[in-house]
């Protein structure tokens, strides 16, 4: 329950703070939300992970699926070197998830420092 | 990547072991990898632009990534309008621009253009301005310093001058510029146009300054070509006679634009010889080529005709248009209609400058092609010492004006380059900058871009334009560059005038270097605008310009240029002696493939070729050649063939003589070739001067036939001999090579050099427009491209199968009271704020 909760307060959260704040603002937001609400730091690394894994590759297939693949087609073959969508979907989402859950680890790490003392 | 999971044992064991310093080990580890994640993250490496941040659905490309459901339907609260504006979209994307004031009109052409192009026009004033290395880094700074030292930003600021000395013209640009910088000041950063995310830069302010850069760009795409350094540089070589024979003024075949038999007036100036040409000009000491940095596409040329009432089926007449330029997307063009109270005006407009360029009103309809005129001349200079501040000059030591320009690299330094001006212009080759010459010389330009001039003025006017006197009053502000303007009225009138500024010069003035130290090498005068080409309701009922010489050799002024023969020839022969003609057979013609050129010298290269010398698989391309139906059509073999025939003829006729003339890569024209052996089958050149014995014409052309065969053989093999495989026609992206994902290539399409349509490998019609001004007025149009710049929308490049296939699109002209109209998709309405 927990585990779902931290998920989806910090996707939430991120997809908010992606209307004022820079991209990186992800990386503040699951680090302050496991500090807040701290798990074992493996959940804390997979919620946070999950919660931009789903959020950046959610939107990134629906803005693609909108636009029919175009851009992400071209953009695919301009730095991979073949007209994929579903790379630059799998790249996007693994981008976020990666960033937020090294962020979340290492808040995780931090509180489990308090439960011992 | 060690994770801690709480049924590991030994992670626990260590955990109990030391758990101060595990923690902290685990804390540093995995804090920074998430820092280094961050920061490489949001670094651009190399053309890898800062991944975060162009990843993040809500920030970077996706952003771009344009629904094909989009509603662009919008309200936007503006200042500097005064009063409402309402904007139609059609289902093509094109706006209908409906203002009651005229100024917002152009107000909102500015948004506009903006909103669906501000990459485009930011980066192609960047480039005018020689401001390249700023976004690219200093693989341009070459091109940069070429720019500045033509005087591409000097003329940029006379043009600002006269554009805000004049009322008029500055109000137009005023209100343009207001509504570009409306709508940049609203633009976030994840909306931003998606090449600024790739190269990593910002939008900057809009200015009039930019206009008038816009306006001197298309001055040195259009009348920015001459061959003045490679002569100079064989000059040495041959007599001015051989050159005139190589480089003929007058083709045999040629089809004026001003129909043969018009009579001109006498000449208002008569230019006269300096005392010295003899020995001073004609003959000089040898100069070492100076390579251009970039040299405009010899081919920027276009296509107009127009044809009277009296000749078309419905008693209306009919202009056509169609601009070749380097193609590009984003598409340089822009369709758009502007309409108010005082005006009605339809047609395409350059994304950079205000109003529209060709195109339509409720009374007339106007076209344009390049003159292809020479107004370009380089003279050579004796500095007194490498300071630059003194030349020679009539016997004594004049000052130059020196003018530094500052480049700003990509990694924030800046370059200084001084450029001396002297009473010709700018010291463009210099010590300095890519000039073989020695003791201090060095070549100033004198070119037409440089005068006071306000394009701008005359484009409004014409869109203003009711009748034949209107349009002569408007075209009189085009000055460079010089344009054919081909026009027809609804009351009946049709006319043309090759219009701009152009220097009278003496015989052979300026074909080669000439000496900086004597004014009377000076141009003496401008030849008076009302005699420049012009023809008014001619006999013939028609009128066309493809770029030819506009008039025969019995013009009174010396006129060079870079002219082409062939299109003209086609469009003369096709509308000459016709009646009954309709939109359909001027789109057909618009869009002809058929080969004039080949129609002239085929017939004498195959009587010549022997044909008992060729093997099995010549005689198998002999068989294509001969069969062909001189049409560069899309699936004919024959286009190849003969293509690559007539480049192994040239190469044998000219090599043997002309080396140091391939060297400076110039080489005598086709026509010239074609012409010379029509005229005369043992024609000098055809001889090889390096063989004992006298080749023939037969010899040659045979040899030529057989050496192609390897080539051949090898695009039979792998399906390329095809007409549209071989050129395989593309549309680069601005950024060229670099940004293939946003081209389009292997456009089945035909045409090429020397063919009405023109289209050749990445270059040829980049608008096409057929107007019949009858009752309604019938408009049909298309260009190779799309209404939005952006490469993440379906409108992108929407026009370009259409364009291919040699459609059309028929016009919508938005009246009042269309607003339910089934082609308004979208309304974007625009209130004056507060």
């Amino acid at each position: 329950m927990k585990f779902f909760f931290v998920t989806v307060i910090i996707a939430l959260l991120s997809f908010a703070s992606g209307f004022i704040f820079p991209w990186w603002a992800i990386a503040p937001i699951a680090f302050i939300i496991t500090l807040i609400v701290p798990q074992k730091p493996g959940f804390s690394f997979l919620s946070a992970f999950l919660a931009l894994l789903l959020l950046w590759g959610g939107l990134a297939s629906y803005i693609d699926v909108k636009n029919k693949h175009i851009l992400a087609g071209k953009i695919a073959e301009l730095f991979l070197g073949q007209k994929s969508h579903y790379w630059m979907i799998l790249l996007t989402a693994l981008t976020g998830g990666l960033v937020a859950g090294f962020s979340a680890l290492t808040a995780a790490f931090i509180r489990q420092k308090k439960k011992h003392h | 990547m060690v994770i801690p999971e709480r049924n590991n044992p030994v992670s626990l064991q260590r955990r109990q072991q030391t758990p101060s310093m595990m923690r902290w080990l685990f804390i540093s580890l995995s804090g920074l990898i998430s820092v280094a994640l961050i920061v490489s993250l949001n670094t651009r490496i190399g053309k890898v632009p800062a991944l975060g941040d162009f990843l993040s659905p809500q920030h970077g490309f996706w952003q771009n990534a344009e629904p094909f459901d989009y509603n662009f339907s919008e309200v936007h609260r503006l200042k500097g309008l005064k009063g409402k504006v309402d904007v139609y979209f059609d289902d093509r994307l094109v706006p209908h621009v409906y203002a009651e004031n005229p100024t917002d009109a152009v107000y909102v052409q500015g948004f506009l253009h903006a909103r669906f192009r501000l990459w485009q026009m930011e980066f192609q004033t960047h480039a005018a301005a020689g401001r390249v290395s700023e976004v690219v880094g200093d693989v341009a700074l070459n091109y940069d310093r070429e720019q500045r030292r033509i005087g591409m930003t000097y003329g940029a600021e006379l043009l600002l001058l006269e554009m805000e000395n004049d009322p008029l013209t500055k109000s137009l640009c005023d209100a343009y510029s207001a509504g570009i910088n409306e709508y940049i000041s609203t633009l976030s950063t994840s909306e931003l146009p998606i090449e600024y995310k790739l190269l990593g830069y910002q939008p900057e302010k809009w200015s009039n300054y930019k206009i008038a850069l816009f306006v001197k760009s298309m001055s040195k795409v259009l009348a920015g070509n001459s061959h003045d350094l490679e002569l100079s540089s064989v000059q040495h070589l041959f007599s001015d006679e051989e050159i005139q024979l190589l480089f003929p003024a007058v083709s045999d075949s040629l089809q004026p634009i001003i129909p043969p038999g018009t009579e001109f007036a006498r000449p208002g100036i008569e230019p006269v010889k300096p005392l010295s040409v003899d020995t001073q000009y004609f003959k000089r000491q040898p100069v070492t080529l100076i390579q251009e940095e970039d040299e405009p596409n010899e081919d920027n040329g276009s296509n107009n005709w127009v044809v009277s009432g009296k000749l078309t089926q419905n008693g209306a007449p009919i202009l056509c248009n169609d601009p070749h330029l380097e193609l590009s997307l984003p598409a340089i063009w822009y369709e758009m209609q502007m309409s108010g109270p005082a005006v009605n005006v339809y047609g395409t407009s350059f994304p950079g400058i205000p109003g529209i360029v060709i195109g339509f009103n409720d009374s007339i309809a106007w076209g344009v092609t390049n003159s292809q005129r020479d107004v370009r001349d380089f003279y050579e200079i004796q500095f007194k010492d490498d300071t630059k501040r003194e030349y020679l000059y009539n016997g004594k030591w004049e000052k130059s004006r020196m003018r530094v320009e500052e480049i700003v690299l990509k990694d924030g330094n800046t370059f200084y380059d001084t450029v001396a001006y002297t009473v010709f212009g700018p010291v463009v080759y210099d010590r300095s900058f890519k000039n073989p010459l020695h003791e201090n010389k060095a070549i100033a330009m004198k070119w037409k871009a440089l005068d006071p001039s306000n394009e701008a003025k005359g484009f409004w006017l014409l869109n203003h334009a009711n009748n034949y006197n209107d349009y002569l009053e408007a075209i009189k502000y085009i000055e460079c560059p010089a344009q054919n303007f081909v026009f027809a009225s609804k009351s009946g009138d049709i006319a043309i005038w090759q219009q701009g500024n152009f220097p009278a010069r003496w015989d052979r003035q300026g074909v080669y270097i000439m000496p900086g130290n004597d004014s009377s090498y000076l141009w003496q005068g401008d030849i008076p605008q009302n005699e420049n080409p012009h023809a008014l309701n001619p006999e013939q009922g028609f009128l066309q310009s493809a770029n030819q010489r506009p008039v025969d050799a019995t013009y009174p002024y010396f006129i060079p240029g870079n002219y082409d023969l062939y299109r003209g020839i086609t469009i003369h022969n096709n509308l000459a002696g016709r009646q009954g003609i309709t939109v359909d057979d001027m789109k057909n013609l618009q869009t002809s493939n058929y080969n004039s050129f080949a129609a002239t010298i085929r017939p004498l290269l195959l009587r010549h070729l022997q044909t008992n010398n060729l093997n099995a698989e010549q005689k198998k391309y002999y068989d294509i050649v001969s069969a062909w139906n001189l049409k560069n059509d899309p699936a004919e073999k024959g286009p190849a063939v003969f293509n690559l025939w007539v480049d192994s003829i040239e190469s044998l006729v000219w090599n043997d003589e002309l080396t140091e003339l391939k060297k400076v890569n110039l080489m005598p024209y086709e026509k010239t070739l074609a012409e010379a052996l029509l005229r005369d089958t043992a024609f000098s050149y055809v001889d090889n001067v390096k063989t004992p014995e006298k080749e023939t014409l037969s010899a040659l052309v045979t040899e030529a036939f057989i050496g192609i065969q390897p080539k051949l053989d090898s695009l039979y093999n792998t399906g390329k001999l095809e007409w549209a495989a071989y050129k395989n026609t593309t549309v680069y992206h601005i950024l060229k090579k670099s940004m293939m994902p946003f081209a389009r290539s292997g456009l089945n399409i035909g045409g090429g050099q020397h063919i009405v349509n023109a289209t050749q490998h990445s270059h040829g019609a980049s608008w096409r427009m057929v107007v019949e001004l009858g009752a309604e007025t019938q408009a049909f149009v298309v260009y190779p491209g799309g209404q939005s710049g952006n490469p993440g929308s379906k409108y992108y490049d929407q026009f370009i199968n259409t364009w291919a296939a040699g459609e059309y699109y028929r016009v919508w002209v938005y009246k009042r009271g269309d607003e339910s109209h089934p082609r308004a998709r979208w309304k974007m309405q625009f209130v004056p704020e507060g």
